[in-house]
C-alpha cells in the first residue's frame, strides 16, 4: 500500500460538473477503449506501482488491439494527481483506474467532470455514479505467512518491518501474529515503523536490527525486497510483499503474499465494452485472485505447508475469518467476542494491536 | 574559425535571447535523444513544449503549477542579487503552511471573513521567522546562509511529519497521518469554476510586477543591486551589507512562507505529509531560468510548469517515461545555464589568412 | 550472545555510515578547492546504476566499482563545465544535476528492476570474516577499507603536501592562487572529478553492498545528508569520520531501539538531530573564533574566471 495517505476534500469544485469542455472522444464503434491508469509511485519500484503495471500488462495481453492502454507514474498525492488524471480523461481514456488511497478526492473531482468515463480507484471508500472503488483483503495472506511463521520459527518470534499505522498496516499486522499465535501460543511479534514505504538501505537495516533481537522470521510491509536480501544474508528466513521476490533470496524467501490485480482489470476492462460496467465496491481476497501466495520454499515443512494450506482453504471456503474472537488487545480489553467475526467495517478503522504484538 | 571575446558590458540582447536559444536547444537534443532512445522524439519534445501552451484547457495547470514557483523565485532572485543564497526556501515554504495551519486548527470551530487574512499572517511570519535564523547567524555570526538554510529545510519537513503524525493528526482520520481539512472561511477562494484556480495566480503575478518595480524605482531596490555587485562601494555608500541580508533574506522567507500557505489553503485544503513537493528547490532553478528579473521569472514559472504538464501528456501519449521527463528538464537546465555565458561573452568569426 | 549482537550492530553501523562517508568526502575536497556542489545525490544515483548495470551484464563486482566511479566523474564533468568552464551558479547548476541523475539513472536502471547480484563480499578469508568477534575488524568489504585509508589519504594530502596546500589555496583565496600561477580552474576540475567519483561509488556501495538490487532513487536522499556531514566536520577529514560513523550510529541505534521494544523518542525528533546539530557546531565554530571567521573555504561557491 504505497501511501495511502491524502484525504481530501470531496466538495472541491463540486459544482463545476460540466464547465470545461469534454475532448474525449466517445466510444467510436472500432476505436480502441482507452484504459488509463495513475501510479504513485514509479513503475520501477518493483513494489506497489508495479504490481499494478503487471495488471495494465496482462489487459493489454488479453485484448490486443481492441484496448489502447496508457498510465501516469510518480504522480504525487495533492494536486498533481486531479491534473494527472484530468489529463488521461481528456486524451480519451473511458476507464480509468487510480491506484493510490490518495488520489481518492481528486478521482471524484474529475470524474464529475467527465460523466461519460468509469473511474476505478484502488483502496479508498468514495464512490459515485461512475467511480467504484476496490481493494485486496492482504490480511488473508498475512494469516497464511502467519501461520508458516508459527511452524518454522526456532525462537518464536518475527520481526515486522511497517510503514505508518494506518488501518491496512495495523490490520496486516495483527492478521500475521494472530496466525502465528494459533501455532504458537507463545509467539511474538516486533514491530518496526520504519515511517517510510520505500528507503531500501532502512528496510535492510530495521530487518538487521529485528534479527539481532532474536527474531527468525522477517515479513515487512514496506515496498523493496532490502528486508529479503538481509535476511538472506543473516541465514533466517523471510516472506516477500507484493510479489514473488524469490529471486532477491532464494534461501530465506518462504513465500511471499502476491497482488493480483490482472484478473479484476481484465474482468472491469470486458464491462466497459459490453456495457454492463456498474459502480460498486469489491473488497476481494485470495478466492478472487487478488491476493495469491507464492510457491513454498523447499524449506517450508510439511507440518507447515499443510498448516498453510488448510488456512487458504479455509479462507477461500468462508470457514475461517483471520479475526475471529475472542480477541483482546494490548490492554487485554476484548475487542472481538467470542465467536464473532470482525465485520469490515472494524477492520476498515482498526487501531489497535491484538496481545503479543511489541509495535 | 570560431573564437570566444570577452563583452566589455554583458549584453541586453543576449539577456533576453540566451532563454529562447536554450529552450531551441533543448527542443532539438531532446529530439535527439528521445529517438535514439526509440521514442517518437518529435511528439515527444512537441507534447512537452508545444501542448501544454496551445490547449487552453491547459493554462489553468500551468497556473496552479507555476504560482507557487513564482511567488518563490521572485524573493529568492531579489536575495541572489544582494549575494545572498537562501536555498532553504522549501523549509520557509513548509513553515508558512505549518504556521498558517495552525491558525486555522485553532479557529476550526468558529467562522468569519478575519480567518483567512489570519492565516495569510501566519503564513508570512512563519516563513520570516524560519529565514530570520539563517539571516541572524550570518549577520552576526557569519555563518553561511547557504549551509543553514538549507539544514533548516530538513529540521522543517520532519517538523511537518511529527505534526501530522502526532499532535495534528486528523482525529476522525483513522490514524491517517494528515490534520483535517479546513473549513470553508479557511480556504482560498476558488476563481474559476472546476479548477484549482485560487488566489495565489493573480497574486503571483501582482507581486512579480510589485517586485519589478521596487527594484527599479526604489532606493532600497538599488542597495539591494549595489550590495551584492559591488560590497565596498555599497559601505563607501552608507548601504548596510547585515541590513540587506536581514532584509532580503526576511522577504524571501516571507514570500516563500506566504507561497506555502496558498498552496495548504488552496490546492491541499490540508496538511499531509506529501505537502512537500520541492517548489521550493524548483523555485532556485525559476529564478535563474528568469535571469533574477522578476518579470523574467513569470517567464521561467510558466515554462517550467509548462514542462509537468506538458511531461504527463507525453506519457499518456507517446508512453515517455517519467524518468524522461525530468532528464529533459535537467537538459533544459543545463542548457540554459550554459548559454548564460553568451551574455558575457560572444562569438567572434575569425578567417583564417588563406 | 551479548557479544555476537554488539558486533552485529557495529558491522551494521559501519555498513550504514561507509557509503555516506566517501561520498562526503569527495565533497570535501571540492569544496576545498572551493566549489560547492549540491549534485551528490545526483551522481551518487548515476554510480548506483552504472555499478549494478555493469555488475550485472558482466558478473563482475570490481568492474561494477569501476564503472560507479567512471559515471560518477562523468556527472560531475556535466557540472564542472557548466559551473567552472562557463561560470554557472554552482548552486543551479547542482540542484539540476540532482534533477539530470534521478531522471538518467531510472531510464538506464529500467531494464534492470528485480534482478540482483552476489553481495559485495568480505575482501578477507573466511577465518578472519567469519570470526565470531574479529570480523568486526575483518569482515567488511573493500569499500570500508577504502573509505577509511581515503580519509587518512585525504587529511595527509590536505595537510601535509605541497599540492594540497595548492589546492587549499585555490578555495581559499583564487585570485592570488592565479595570480602565483596555478591553473585554478583545472585544479577545480580534478577536485570536482575526484568528488565524483567518491560519489560514483558511494553510491554502488547501496547497489553492490548494502542491498545489491537497483530500484528507481535507491540512495534515497543519502546524497543530502553527505552534503550536511561535509558542513558538520568543518572540513576537516577527521571529523568527517566522527560526523558519518556517529550519524551511521544514531541511524542504526534507533532502529536497535525500536526493535527492543523502547519507543520514546519521537522519530521525527531523532531525524532532524543531525541537522540541528551541523547548524549548533557551525553556528559554536563561529562563537569560539574571534576573528569570526569560519574553516569554510573563502571562495567557496564563487565563480572564477581569470580576465
Amino acid at each position: 500500500m504505497t501511501s495511502i495517505i491524502t484525504r481530501r476534500r470531496l466538495t472541491f469544485g463540486a459544482a463545476a460538473a460540466s464547465t470545461l469542455p469534454l475532448v474525449g472522444r466517445g466510444a467510436q464503434a472500432q476505436a480502441p477503449l482507452g484504459v488509463g491508469f495513475i501510479y504513485v509511485g514509479p513503475i520501477g519500484d518493483h513494489g506497489w506501482s508495479w504490481t499494478h503495471d503487471q495488471g495494465r500488462l496482462a489487459v493489454e495481453k488479453e485484448f490486443g488491439g481492441k484496448v489502447k492502454t496508457s498510465f501516469l507514474e510518480n504522480v504525487a498525492e495533492g494536486p498533481d494527481a486531479a491534473r494527472a488524471i484530468r489529463q488521461l480523461a481528456q486524451a480519451g481514456n473511458q476507464l480509468i483506474f487510480t491506484t493510490s488511497f490518495g488520489f481518492m478526492n481528486p478521482t471524484i473531482q474529475v470524474a464529475k467532470q467527465f460523466p461519460k468515463a468509469k473511474f476505478e480507484h484502488a483502496t479508498g471508500y468514495q464512490r459515485a455514479e461512475n467511480v467504484a472503488t476496490y481493494n485486496a483483503r492482504f490480511y488473508e495472506g498475512r494469516a497464511v505467512i502467519g501461520t508458516i511463521a508459527g511452524h518454522m520459527s526456532k525462537s518464536g518470534q518475527a520481526g515486522y518491518i511497517a510503514s505508518f499505522p494506518i488501518p491496512e498496516v495495523v490490520m496486516g499486522i495483527n492478521a500475521f501474529h494472530l496466525a502465528a499465535k494459533k501455532v504458537n501460543p507463545n509467539f511474538k511479534t516486533k514491530v518496526i515503523w520504519a515511517s517510510t514505504w520505500y528507503d531500501p538501505a532502512k528496510e535492510a537495516d530495521a530487518a538487521k536490527a529485528l534479527i539481532d533481537q532474536g527474531a527468525d522470521m522477517i515479513t515487512q510491509h514496506t515496498d523493496s525486497a532490502a528486508a529479503l536480501q538481509a535476511a538472506e544474508q543473516r541465514g533466517v528466513f523471510a516472506f516477500g510483499q507484493a510479489s514473488d521476490m524469490r529471486a532477491f533470496a532464494p534461501k530465506a524467501h518462504l513465500s511471499a503474499i502476491v497482488d493480483d490485480w490482472s484478473g479484476y482489470y481484465i474482468k472491469r476492462v470486458k464491462e466497459v465494452m459490453d456495457g454492463s460496467w456498474k459502480s460498486g465496491d469489491v473488497w476481494g481476497g485470495i478466492k478472487d485472485g487478488f491476493v495469491k501466495i507464492a510457491p513454498y520454499n523447499d524449506a517450508v515443512t510439511p507440518a507447515a505447508r499443510a498448516a498453510a494450506d488448510e488456512v487458504q482453504k479455509g479462507i477461500v471456503a468462508g470457514t475461517l475469518h483471520p479475526f475471529t474472537g475472542e480477541l483482546k488487545d494490548q490492554k487485554g480489553e476484548v475487542r472481538i467476542k467470542a465467536g464473532e467475526k470482525a465485520s469490515d467495517e472494524i477492520l476498515s478503522k482498526m487501531d489497535w494491536y491484538v496481545d503479543g504484538v511489541q509495535a | 574559425m570560431l573564437e570566444w571575446r570577452r563583452r566589455r558590458e554583458p549584453s541586453t540582447l543576449m539577456l533576453w535571447l540566451s532563454p529562447l536559444i536554450a529552450i531551441a536547444l533543448t527542443m532539438l537534443l531532446g529530439m535527439i535523444v528521445f529517438t535514439a532512445m526509440g521514442y517518437d522524439g518529435c511528439h515527444a519534445v512537441e507534447s512537452i513544449f508545444l501542448t501544454p501552451f496551445l490547449e487552453p484547457q491547459r493554462w489553468a495547470d500551468i497556473g496552479v503549477k507555476a504560482a507557487p514557483l513564482v511567488m518563490i523565485a521572485l524573493g529568492l532572485a531579489i536575495g541572489f542579487r544582494a549575494n545572498v543564497w537562501n536555498i532553504g526556501a522549501e523549509g520557509q515554504y513548509i513553515m508558512g503552511a505549518i504556521a498558517g495551519t495552525g491558525v486555522a486548527l485553532l479557529t476550526y470551530e468558529m467562522t468569519g471573513w478575519w480567518i483567512l487574512p489570519a492565516m495569510v499572517l501566519a503564513g508570512i511570519l512563519g516563513g520570516m521567522a524560519w529565514a530570520a535564523i539563517p539571516a541572524f547567524l550570518r549577520v552576526k555570526l557569519q555563518v553561511s546562509e547557504i549551509l543553514t538554510s538549507l539544514m533548516l529545510t530538513y529540521v522543517a519537513v520532519q517538523f511537518l511529519y511529527y505534526l501530522v503524525r502526532g499532535p495534528w493528526k486528523d482525529p476522525d482520520g483513522f490514524n491517517f497521518p494528515q490534520t483535517r481539512m479546513f473549513t470553508a472561511d479557511q480556504t482560498l477562494p476558488i476563481m474559476l469554476e472546476g479548477s484549482l484556480v485560487h488566489l495565489g495566480i493573480p497574486a503571483a503575478l501582482l507581486l512579480a510586477v510589485v517586485a519589478w518595480l521596487t527594484m527599479e524605482k526604489t532606493i532600497a531596490g538599488y542597495a539591494v543591486k549595489v550590495v551584492g555587485l559591488a560590497p565596498a562601494a555599497a559601505r563607501h555608500g552608507g548601504f548596510s551589507a547585515g541590513r540587506t541580508t536581514w532584509a532580503t533574506l526576511l522577504l524571501s522567507g516571507a514570500l516563500a512562507g506566504l507561497a506555502g500557505l496558498f498552496e495548504a489553503a488552496g490546492p491541499f485544503g490540508q496538511l499531509t505529509p506529501q505537502f512537500p513537493v520541492g517548489y521550493g528547490f524548483t523555485a532556485i532553478i525559476v529564478a535563474f531560468l528568469g535571469r533574477l528579473h522578476p518579470l523574467g521569472i513569470v517567464f521561467g514559472g510558466i515554462v517550467l510548469a509548462g514542462t509537468y504538464v506538458g511531461g504527463e501528456i507525453a506519457q499518456s501519449t507517446v508512453r515517455l517515461p517519467q524518468a524522461a521527463t525530468g532528464l529533459f528538464q535537467a537538459l533544459l537546465l543545463f542548457m540554459l545555464l550554459a548559454t548564460d555565458v553568451l551574455v558575457r561573452w560572444r562569438i567572434a568569426f575569425k578567417w583564417r589568412a588563406a | 550472545m551479548t557479544t555476537a549482537i554488539l558486533v552485529s550492530i557495529l558491522m551494521t553501523l559501519v555498513a550504514a555510515s561507509t557509503p555516506i562517508l566517501l561520498a562526503a568526502l569527495g565533497e570535501l575536497v571540492a569544496e576545498k578547492a572551493g566549489v560547492l556542489n549540491l549534485g551528490v545525490e545526483g551522481m551518487m544515483l548515476c554510480g548506483a546504476v552504472a555499478g549494478f548495470a555493469v555488475a550485472f551484464s558482466s558478473g563482475s563486482t570490481t568492474l561494477g566499482l569501476l564503472a560507479a566511479l567512471l559515471a560518477g566523474v562523468a556527472a560531475a564533468m556535466v557540472f564542472a563545465v557548466l559551473a567552472l568552464s562557463l561560470n554557472a551558479n554552482q548552486v543551479a547548476t547542482g540542484l539540476a544535476l540532482t534533477i539530470f541523475g534521478i531522471g538518467a539513472s531510472s531510464l538506464i536502471g529500467a531494464g534492470f528492476v528485480g534482478r540482483t547480484i552476489p553481495r559485495l563480499g568480505p575482501i578477507f578469508p573466511a577465518g578472519l570474516s567469519e570470526h565470531p568477534w574479529l570480523r568486526a575488524i575483518f569482515g567488511h568489504d573493500i569499500l570500508v577499507y577504502l573509505s577509511l585509508a581515503l580519509i587518512i589519504g585525504v587529511g595527509y594530502f590536505l595537510r601535509r603536501t605541497r599540492s594540497g596546500l595548492i589546492l587549499r589555496a585555490v578555495g581559499e583565496n583564487d585570485a592570488s592562487a592565479h595570480a602565483i600561477g596555478y591553473p585554478v580552474i583545472a585544479i577545480r576540475y580534478a577536485a570536482v572529478a575526484f568528488g565524483g567519483a567518491l560519489a560514483g561509488l558511494g553510491g554502488a556501495y547501496f547497489s553492490l553492498a548494502l542491498t545489491p538490487m537497483w530500484a528507481e532513487r535507491l540512495t534515497a536522499g543519502r546524497g543530502w545528508i553527505a552534503l550536511a556531514l561535509v558542513v558538520f566536520s568543518a572540513w576537516k577529514p577527521g571529523r568527517l569520520l566522527v560526523g558519518a560513523y556517529l550519524f551511521g550510529a544514531v541511524m542504526t541505534l534507533e532502529l536497535q531501539a525500536k526493535a527492543a521494544g523502547v519507543n520514546w523518542l519521537a522519530p521525527e525528533v531523532l531525524a532532524m538531530t543531525p541537522y540541528l546539530a551541523t547548524i549548533a557546531v557551525l553556528t559554536m565554530m563561529s562563537i569560539g573564533r574571534r576573528t569570526g571567521r569560519l574553516d569554510a573555504p573563502a571562495c567557496l561557491g564563487k565563480p572564477f574566471s581569470a580576465t
